[in-house]
């Protein structure tokens, strides 16, 4: 697919409108795995608005997106960076016709620390 | 039988180009009743509205058709011409073939055609037309401004300079408003009180202003030049007239832990109170929820301390009955409630405040005598951070934000963060900002100074979440242009929350018949050409309640409600709009679905005696309608099952003739 398709795809995936951003930044303020990501929140919502999406599928920023989801609360004009992010992991996941993480692989990244419900969502997320 | 004359316009081309004019003239001179043809260049020249007149004269005329272009344009000067030529002037009717005929269409035939059946149209409603005449009702001369800040001050005192008498009402036990709250004034730096105080002073002083201070409007009843107003006067447990305003009372009362709402919550005021020290009136109000007299009849302190004998614990409402001829809206605005917006800790730490609240922190007479210290500890803050657009702009969530931009927070931000570091050069100022709007006069150049010669940090992003954290504030924030996220332990948050207009301005605006926005911001009758008429005949605007406002720009708006005031009392008499609804209360029966419908309160029931054709009486409820209150707007007459109401000038008769003359 082109990135005016993908685009296409992702909005409806998303079922958000990257038009309402009105480039506050909120959405990076907010996020707590700004560190980790290439990308950040602000930067999807803006490269998905101009059809810019290969180098966000190529990127590692989709799956170190937490999908906590506190960008999409706190957005102002509800565009909810969050799901892009997630339609986005989507259309890069799907295509490669395997999933980012099997269950074997699992074991050696637990952490005592991690809470219960990230692996469940970590499963979720890495999964086609 | 009418004699009918018709006009065919040219309007140079614009009609002609498109429209054989000379077909349409010699098409409508064969419809009933047109004794009298012709088309010209410019019917609205001189030389047209000659012919016209001379016409009228000449084949004894009873009424014209005018095809032009919209009545809008030129309806009145046609009906004055009328008028000259010793007809009444709702005998004038005008077919629109321009905007709605030749400006639309390409083809001559096709617009010719449809000019004529706009004519012919025209011609049948002109058929049924019968003589008009305006009513008249006289004006009340004065004036009620109901709101007592900056914006109501400025309307009475240019109305009172004008020679009219003026009544302000306001809730609180002041005037004065949001303005007396500030500290400097943007973009010039002037002290507000400075400059609002004299104001006040001249309002008090003015022999044809009245200050009704702690009232509040309870009903509005009668229309433009005739309204009948209730004011509520509080209670105030204060005789005012007598009370000499020197405060012993204030300083003797014992209850002395009452949230003080002039310094927002931030210090303590006694159950007896003046709210400033150049409040005007100057008098002493006493809290019925905090007075222990008044609570539980125990104390009485005041009373023995006050030498003047003003305090009166008996003292109940007042209700005074006043007419006006015009009111103008002054109720302005408050900050939104920042109840919602958790990820700025608003409700977690003392030392996140509101823009307002830090106005009084900086105020020389605010809880703090103007030194910039925490709420918290009383320390002086090192590192503030300002955060812009709290709540504005916001479309995600109505309950939490407002999707307008609050218009004033870009410029008094900017005047804080200039002063803090103006004040104490050590603190460390940031400024989180979407957009920087400084849309006016010396606007821009004074937030570049903030920036270039006071060393604001501006910063390009929003601040996402402030975590208390020990005595510290800590913020995290995104700055857009470098693609970092901040980390600042910042020791003071300060959010420029959005402002929303005053709680009471619906139920007001429902006792005025006055229309609001999705957002209670009272509406204007034009947003460009009527800006501080609201729809409703004899109510103005002034000031925020009609949208965000700054300073400058409410004072003009101020001055212009006042002269549109001015301009309605100065007329002896209102000549109403005969094109009103009237009822036939022979087949009226009764059901109140006008009253219902009806925007502007102009339907009232009465009953009334019939005699019967059997000579008996029978008594029935029927519609009637008051001509100076209806404005024709024509709700009533759809609404009515039983087709008794009618609206002058536009009777279904003449409207379904035009039906007619158009499907013929």
């Amino acid at each position: 697919m082109n990135n005016q398709a993908l685009k296409k795809e992702i909005l409806r995936m998303s079922g958000t409108d990257p038009m309402k951003c009105m480039a506050c930044g909120k959405c990076t303020a907010t996020c707590p795995a700004f560190d980790e990501m290439e990308y950040h929140p602000h930067q999807f919502v803006s490269m998905i608005k101009n059809a810019n999406i290969a180098p966000l599928i190529r990127s590692e920023s989709v799956y170190k997106c937490l999908t906590c989801f506190a960008c999409a609360e706190r957005c102002p004009r509800g565009v909810e960076p969050a799901k892009l992010i997630e339609a986005v992991r989507l259309v890069a996941i799907r295509p490669q016709g395997k999933n980012r993480m099997t269950a074997g692989d699992i074991a050696e990244k637990l952490d005592d620390d991690m809470p219960q419900q990230a692996i469940v969502a970590a499963f979720r997320k890495y999964t086609k | 039988m009418q004699r009918i004359g018709v006009f065919v316009c040219w309007c140079g081309s614009n009609i002609a180009g498109t429209v054989d004019v000379r077909a349409v003239a010699e098409a409508l001179s064969r419809e009933p009743g047109v004794v009298f043809s012709c088309d010209y260049q410019y019917m609205c020249s001189k030389t047209g509205q000659d012919m016209i007149k001379d016409a009228v004269r000449e084949h004894k005329l009873t009424g014209i058709v005018v095809c032009s272009c919209s009545p809008r344009m030129h309806e009145q000067t046609f009906r004055k011409t009328a008028a000259a030529a010793g007809l009444n002037p709702y005998m004038v009717e005008i077919a629109n073939i321009r905007e709605q005929c030749s400006w639309v269409h390409k083809d001559m035939i096709v617009g010719t055609e449809k000019a004529i059946i706009l004519g012919r149209a025209a011609v049948a409603k002109v058929n049924l037309n019968s003589p008009l005449t305006p009513g008249e009702s006289p004006v009340t001369k004065r004036a009620l401004v109901i709101g007592g800040g900056i914006a109501g001050i400025q309307t009475a005192l240019d109305i009172a300079d004008a020679g009219f008498k003026v009544d302000i009402v306001e809730k609180k036990p002041t005037i004065g408003g949001k303005m007396a709250q500030l500290d400097k004034t943007f973009p010039t730096l002037d002290c507000a009180a400075c400059i609002l105080t004299p104001k006040m002073v001249d309002a008090a002083q003015h022999e044809n202003i009245r200050i009704f201070s702690y009232s509040e409007v309870e009903e509005v009843r009668g229309f433009v030049g005739n309204f009948d107003v209730k004011i509520k006067k509080k209670a105030r447990y204060v005789n005012e007239d007598i009370c000499t305003g020197c405060g012993a009372c204030v300083d003797k009362c014992p209850m002395k832990k009452v949230p003080n709402e002039f310094n927002l919550g931030m210090d303590m005021r006694r159950a007896i109170y003046i709210p400033f020290a150049q409040a005007v009136p100057k008098v002493a109000t006493i809290d019925p929820s905090a007075c222990n007299m008044l609570k539980n009849g125990k104390c009485g302190v005041c009373q023995k301390v006050c030498t003047a004998g003003a305090i009166d614990y008996t003292q109940k409402d007042e209700y005074i009955d006043e007419k006006y001829g015009a009111i103008v809206v002054a109720t302005g605005y408050d900050p939104i409630s920042l109840e919602k917006f958790d990820e700025y800790a608003y409700n977690q730490s003392k030392d996140v405040i509101t823009s307002l609240e830090f106005e009084r922190l900086t105020n020389a007479a605010g809880p703090t005598a103007g030194k910039l210290l925490r709420p918290s500890d009383g320390r002086h803050p090192e590192k503030i951070v300002f955060v812009q657009c709290v709540g504005s702009r916001c479309a995600s969530c109505a309950e939490k934000g407002k999707e307008y931009c609050s218009k004033i927070c870009c410029m008094y931000t900017a005047k804080h963060a200039m002063l803090t570091r103006d004040k104490y050069p050590d603190t460390e100022v940031y400024v989180f900002y979407i957009d920087v709007r400084t849309p006016g006069k010396s606007f821009d150049e004074f937030y570049r100074r903030a920036v270039e010669e006071y060393g604001v940090k501006y910063i390009k992003g929003t601040v996402g979440k402030v975590v208390p954290e020990g005595d510290k504030l800590l913020v995290q924030a995104a700055d857009l242009l470098t693609n970092t996220q901040m980390h600042i332990d910042a020791d003071l948050v300060v959010l420029a929350a959005a402002i929303e207009p005053d709680k009471s301005a619906r139920s007001l605006a429902t006792m005025l018949t006055a229309s609001m926005d999705t957002n209670d911001f009272f509406t204007e009758a034009h947003p460009k050409l009527r800006p501080v008429e609201s729809p409703t005949a004899g109510v103005f605007l002034s000031g925020a309640c009609q949208g965000p406002k700054d300073i400058p720009e409410t004072v003009s708006q101020a001055g212009a409600a006042a002269s549109k005031v001015i301009g309605l009392l100065a007329k002896d008499k209102l000549i109403g709009n005969p094109c009103v609804a009237s009822s036939n209360e022979l087949m009226c029966n009764g059901c109140s679905s006008c009253e219902r419908v009806c925007p502007y309160g102009a339907i009232t029931y009465e009953n009334k005696e019939f005699r019967m054709p059997d000579r008996t009486v029978k008594v029935r409820r029927v519609a009637r309608v008051n001509p100076a209150v209806c404005q024709g707007c024509g709700c009533c007459t759809v609404t009515c099952p039983s087709g008794a109401m009618d609206l002058r000038g536009f009777e279904n008769s003449q409207i379904m003739a035009e039906v007619d003359a158009i499907c013929k």
